[in-house]
């Protein structure tokens, strides 16, 4: 209501600036004329002579000039009287009563969100966002106001890095972990970290600057998987295939067999030519699998399934274990059991909506739930 | 509230201007005194509630209220609150909206101090600055609305571009606009003058401290730009032949022919249709300047936003007033009365020629801006032109001008003396000679030009010194007598005097520093000495460090001469984390006018850092010329009294000198 009333206020001081000089009597006062400036230029000259800084000759050409000049101001200026009309003068209070607040309405309207209110960092209550990455956003923002004002809360940064991460700021990201090295101490985990978020600042490339925070990770800890994942997609990046292809052998013949991240370094090690035909299977047990009949590898399959199966009754967040357990079953044509798995797999990620929707979109690529 | 209390505000700013730009007009036409004065209340209304709309702007950046995109897309709450400020005119939509102030300060002042002005005159004046106001206030409005808001706020902003953040935004913008905007004052008073179809010396005794305002605002305002650019961009150069330098020193140069050439007619009247073209054009220019710079037809660190909807307004507002201004000249200008007539040599004829190597120059200028970016749309071919065309175009017309400079003031009205003029400038070219000499022989190296460029500067400063030594009579005179003339001077002519000397003090700076700038690029580890015109720079280490909005790592250098020690320097490079990008601050240490310059690249993984450092002799000089000038400018203008120009009478042989 307040707005409406300033606005109105408004209106009518822009109105009384039109309608004001029209209701006076429009006097011919407080003007200046041609003729003032040449008069007072002519007592310059008197002034100039009298100071010695110009010679009588010139003084009185000049004066020649500047009185003929006044005389043609003077002629032409006599001709101007003023000539008051009244007719316009209410013409221009109609313009200015009507027309000025017409088109003060016919601009504001399309443009104006009178129903906004203002917003100022220092009244809004924390938190308030209307969807949930928004609010996200803005309990980072909350976050990161904390951590300017303490830079030196490790724990903070450790908790803020990921998050930034995951949102996308790889920028922001590799600052917070740069700071939780520094006020957490380093450890190879922290290391690699921050080198995956340099990469991902720089679109996926292990920048010099990254493969330097790996190299640093892997010389704190030589069995850290990630640092060895990255270094070897580094060699893959520099061009040295064979190189990489060691790294990740290495990483695989040292990983347990259920750490999430095997599948990952499988393909990965396919894409450089390492020599695996089936990614979902560690190298090893492949080449142990050429040298089995059929009902052996068969069997062979069947247990390494039981064994995702168990895992995953016992520790269920993993969706792409869960995934490839339906797929598995799917492919040795057990149906039953793939149904029976997908709802074992709705049930266990049911309390996290990010990854049931994950879940849910896998399996529609498997043709399950359409 | 305020949000949309200023977007309202500016919403009325152009209703006013509206009313402004016709009512006048027809008052004029039926000599209604009180239609007329219309302009004036109005002028004054528009002034109140752009400079409301203008504050609310800046309340809401320092609030931060993101709710209004503006301040979202270009503030941040962790911003430092100078920076909040300069920030509302550091993004297009702010900038603009600074403009119109600016416009709207102008014809403020004009309604309030403008008692002087016979009532049409105003009232003209008056309704051409409310037909560009209205102009741009449609542009900001529906291209550039600042005013803009969103439904759900954000709670951070996306911050402001970190080269921007820096004093120098705080100065140069607004110190800019002061300059591009106060030309429009001499633009509406030249159509006015046009539209009545009268003009004679008053019209440029009225007009001469707009034009002088605006001249020393452009003149400062340019300096400030390429000062800033010099230890801001971290390349040690001070100008670069970039468009949108180009853009600025364009109106500069027409604006200081105009600033001469207005002199001749309110003196002499005579060069009057010239005075209303170059008025006309110095104001066409800098609405070039604008469009050049707002357009996004080039890519700098001014085109904030490169939307092609505002090119094309801008341009359509380009096309209209340059278009219908010159349409009016043409079809004005040969029922204006000519003036006074005046010998080639004389004080008249000396303007003409400055006017001539002005325009020439600003014309070199323009070339050199248009043509690559003409050669990019017709033939789809990118070209850049740079110093070198420069160097063989604008210098040699800028080497003529610097010559003529020291006879120009020396000269009488009318019909002048070369000769005698050629005599008492005698002491000023040995100066100048010996000056050359010296230079030859102290340096070994460089140019061979340099020293006689630095001989051209001493002349011209020597000449300006001349000038006043024969107008007070110093030495020729008792020194009671020549202090009393000095103060009998009008203060136009030492405004004139240091003006010119301003010249002559840049062009040395600038020659020094091109031909004897020392420069050593290298990687440098901790405990290294970089050695540099007999300084030792040893690099002690690097730090890091938090700043309010960034991170800076920075490297601390003791400067030492002679093993003596004299100062620590450090220069940094900050990272704004919120844009993503860095920025490099220069070290400066400055001693005497000279200046040392380090700036960071790089740092190597094995721990070194790259290192830019340049020994810069008399690079200052390059600045305080034009502040001389501005000085100058500033002299003159509080100069309130009427100028003169007494001609020389044709027979009678002087015996004095004629002073103004």
């Amino acid at each position: 209501m307040t707005l409406w009333f300033v606005f109105a206020l408004m209106t009518v001081a822009a109105i009384f600036a039109v309608i004001w000089p029209l209701g006076r009597s429009g006097r011919p006062d407080n003007q200046g004329s041609e003729v003032a400036v040449y008069k007072d230029q002519l007592a310059e000259i008197e002034r100039d002579l009298a100071a010695g800084l110009i010679a009588a000759p010139e003084a009185e050409a000049a004066r020649i000039e500047i009185s003929r000049r006044l005389l043609a101001a003077d002629s032409s200026e006599s001709a101007i009287a003023p000539a008051p009309n009244l007719r316009w003068r209410r013409a221009a209070a109609v313009l200015a009563l009507v027309g000025l607040p017409l088109v003060a309405v016919a601009t504001y309207g399309p443009l104006g969100s009178p129903a906004l209110r203002d917003a100022p960092l220092a009244q809004r209550e924390p938190g308030a966002g209307t969807n949930m990455a928004q609010s996200l956003e803005n309990l980072v923002a909350q976050v990161q106001q904390h951590l300017e004002k303490n830079p030196t809360d490790g724990r903070g940064w450790n908790v803020l890095a990921p998050v930034l991460e995951r949102l996308g700021r790889f920028d922001e990201a590799v600052r917070a972990y740069r700071n939780s090295i520094t006020y957490n101490g380093e450890s190879a985990e922290r290391r690699s970290d921050l080198g995956e978020a340099i990469a991902a600042a720089a679109s996926g490339v292990v920048t010099a600057e990254a493969k330097a925070e790996f190299e640093r990770a892997h010389a704190l800890s030589a069995d850290d998987p990630k640092a060895n994942y990255f270094l070897g997609l580094a060699a893959e990046q520099d061009g040295r295939k064979d190189d990489a292809a060691n790294i990740w052998r290495a990483l695989l013949a040292k990983a347990p067999a259920d750490a999430p991240w095997r599948p990952l370094v499988q393909t990965s090690l396919a894409r450089v030519g390492g020599g695996v035909t089936m990614p979902a299977l560690p190298d090893e047990t492949i080449a142990a699998s050429k040298e089995m009949n059929d009902g052996d590898r068969n069997a062979m399959i069947r247990g390494m399934v039981e064994r995702l199966a168990t895992r995953l009754k016992q520790n269920g967040d993993d969706v792409e274990g869960w995934l490839r357990l339906v797929r598995a079953y799917l492919v040795m044509g057990d149906r039953d059991k793939a149904l029976g798995a997908t709802t074992d797999a709705r049930q266990a990620v049911a309390k996290d909506t990010e990854r049931l929707r994950q879940l849910n979109e896998g399996l529609r690529t498997l043709g399950l739930d359409g | 509230m305020i949000a949309e209390a200023g977007h309202y505000a500016l919403v009325l700013a152009l209703a006013l201007a509206l009313i402004q730009s016709f009512v006048p007009v027809i008052g004029a036409r039926l000599r209604d005194p009180a239609l007329m004065n219309v302009a004036r209340s109005t002028a004054l209304a528009q002034l109140l509630f752009v400079g409301a709309s203008f504050i609310a702007l800046v309340t809401l950046h320092v609030n931060s209220d993101f709710s209004v995109a503006n301040v979202y897309e270009n503030s941040h709450s962790m911003k430092p609150l100078i920076y909040k400020i300069t920030g509302v005119w550091g993004n297009h939509e702010g900038s603009m909206l600074l403009w119109v102030s600016i416009l709207a300060l102008f014809g403020g002042l004009v309604a309030a101090f403008g008692n002087n002005l016979p009532l049409s005159l105003r009232a003209h004046v008056l309704a051409v600055q409310a037909w560009i106001a209205s102009a741009f206030y449609l542009f900001i409005l529906i291209t550039s609305n600042p005013f803009l808001r969103i439904v759900n706020p954000p709670i951070e902003g996306r911050d402001l571009n970190p080269v921007l953040q820096d004093i120098g935004l705080a100065v140069h913008p607004p110190m800019l606009y002061l300059g591009y905007v106060g030309f429009s004052i001499s633009f509406s008073f030249a159509i006015a003058a046009l539209i009545e179809g009268r003009i004679d010396a008053a019209w440029a005794r009225w007009v001469r401290p707009w034009t002088l305002v605006a001249w020393i605002f452009l003149t400062l305002g340019i300096a400030m730009g390429s000062y800033w650019a010099y230890y801001e961009l971290g390349w040690g150069g001070w100008w670069f032949w970039d468009p949108v330098e180009n853009a600025s020193l364009m109106p500069w140069l027409a604006g200081t022919a105009l600033l001469h050439s207005a002199l001749v007619m309110e003196k002499r009247n005579a060069l009057k249709v010239w005075t209303i073209l170059l008025s006309i054009l110095t104001f066409s220019l800098s609405l070039l300047g604008t469009f050049l710079v707002r357009s996004g037809v080039i890519t700098s660190v001014h085109a904030f936003a490169n939307d092609p909807t505002r090119g094309v307004f801008i341009l359509l507002i380009l096309c209209l007033f340059i278009g219908g201004s010159l349409s009016l000249f043409a079809g004005r200008a040969t029922s204006l009365k000519q003036g006074g007539l005046f010998a080639p040599i004389s004080r008249e004829g000396a303007l003409v020629l400055n006017n001539l190597l002005l325009t020439v120059a600003c014309a070199v200028v323009l070339f050199g801006t248009l043509y690559p970016l003409a050669m990019e749309v017709l033939a789809d071919f990118k070209m850049s032109v740079g110093a070198p065309f420069y160097n063989l175009s604008f210098v040699p017309l800028f080497v003529l001008l610097l010559l003529a400079v020291p006879f120009g003031p020396m000269l009488a009205w009318k019909r002048g003396d070369l000769l005698g003029v050629t005599q008492r400038l005698l002491a000023a070219g040995v100066a100048g000679l010996v000056v050359i000499a010296l230079v030859w022989a102290w340096t070994r190296g460089g140019s061979a030009l340099a020293p006689l460029a630095i001989g051209l500067g001493v002349f011209v400063i020597a000449g300006a010194v001349t000038d006043m030594v024969e107008r007070t009579g110093l030495f020729r005179l008792p020194f009671t007598t020549t202090l009393h003339r000095a103060r009998g001077l009008p203060r136009s002519a030492w405004g004139t005097a240091f003006a010119h000397a301003g010249l002559g003090v840049a062009m040395i700076g600038i020659v020094c520093e091109t031909t004897w700038n020392s420069e050593y690029i290298a990687t440098m580890k901790p405990n290294d000495v970089a050695q540099v015109a007999g300084y030792d720079l040893k690099l002690d280490g690097l730090l890091e460090r938090q700043g309010p909005n960034y991170r800076e790592m920075i490297a601390q250098f003791n400067v030492s001469r002679g093993g003596e020690p004299l100062s620590v320097m450090t220069p940094s490079k900050r990272n704004f984390t919120t844009r993503g990008s860095s920025t490099t601050e220069a070290a400066l240490l400055t001693r005497g006018a000279s200046q040392l310059y380090i700036s960071l690249g790089d740092v190597t993984p094995e721990g070194a850092i790259a290192v830019r450092i340049y020994h810069k002799p008399l690079v200052l000089l390059i600045w305080w010329g034009p502040v001389l000038m501005a000085f100058g400018g500033v002299l003159s203008l509080s100069d309130r009294r009427l100028r003169v120009g007494a001609p020389k009478p044709a027979r009678a042989r002087q015996r004095l000198q004629p002073a103004e």
